[in-house]
């Protein structure tokens, strides 16, 4: 079959539907190239629905729950539980006598559940050994991508709350 | 005359070649932006979102301009 080909006289859909297979098969520059742009039209949609999202929908907003009674694990103990909804699982450590910090207990790498490492004073991921600081949840070392999303807590009395997570 | 017109004929498609190749390295460039672009919005950081989505409409504004011209020069290069 010839690279270039004359234009056809038929109508583009008899030439794209055509009963011969060779020219079935064929596509011209333009076409490629139409087909290209398109692509391209369509990548960019889909920044744009990135952007839509990312400034006109609203932020989700959490509820309060109880995760546990202050000085009801030792310093340096960690404690499960689970915000917002039931299904995620979360990992609450005590790193000093005042001090409580929380995380979502599913690595950012490919979702396997993090424990802490009292020895190594860092959260570790079993799967792909990725490890997170137990200070802000940042990775150490390893696959993961991206931060722990962290559980922002409040104190109520006696009561430590879980009220909202950030970089979920 | 055939002569000059056998040159228009390899000068347009050396051109369109080479248009189909650009256009092809600004969709992988538009791909991997993209891809960055989803992965730091789930990450929570939606500073880069708007810079991101201004350069991927450029890149698709090259895209169109190039398309332009593979029409344009095709059309050239096959007038009798």
């Amino acid at each position: 079959m010839p690279l270039l080909r004359s234009p056809s006289k038929e109508p583009l859909w008899k030439d794209e539907l055509s009963v011969f297979t060779s020219d079935e098969r064929y596509v011209t520059r333009r076409q490629f190239t139409k087909f290209l742009t398109l692509a391209s039209l369509g990548m960019f949609a889909g920044n744009l629905w990135i952007l839509a999202k990312a400034y006109f929908v609203k932020a989700p907003s959490f509820p309060s729950a109880a995760v546990c009674e202050v000085g009801e694990i030792p310093v340096r103990g960690a404690k499960l539980f689970a915000y917002p909804t039931p299904r995620d699982h979360c990992i609450l450590i005590r790193t000093g006598e005042e001090e409580y910090v929380a995380y979502s207990q599913k690595c950012t790498h490919l979702s396997c559940a993090v424990y802490l490492s009292a020895k190594e004073d860092r959260l570790e991921c079993p799967c792909h050994k990725g490890f997170f600081s137990v200070r802000d949840g940042s990775v150490l070392q390893g696959p993961p991508p991206r931060s722990l999303p962290q559980i922002t807590l409040e104190r109520d009395g006696t009561r430590l709350l879980a009220v909202s997570v950030k970089g979920s | 005359m055939p002569n000059l017109e056998r040159y228009k004929q390899r000068y347009g498609l050396v051109a369109i070649d080479g248009a189909m190749a650009l256009i092809v390295i600004l969709l992988i460039v538009q791909i991997w932006l993209l891809s960055a672009t989803l992965e730091t919005f789930l990450a929570g950081h939606t500073g880069a979102v708007l810079p991101a989505t201004i350069f991927s409409g450029l890149v698709f504004l090259g895209c169109l301009v190039l398309d332009l011209f593979v029409t344009r020069v095709d059309q050239q290069s096959r007038k009798p």
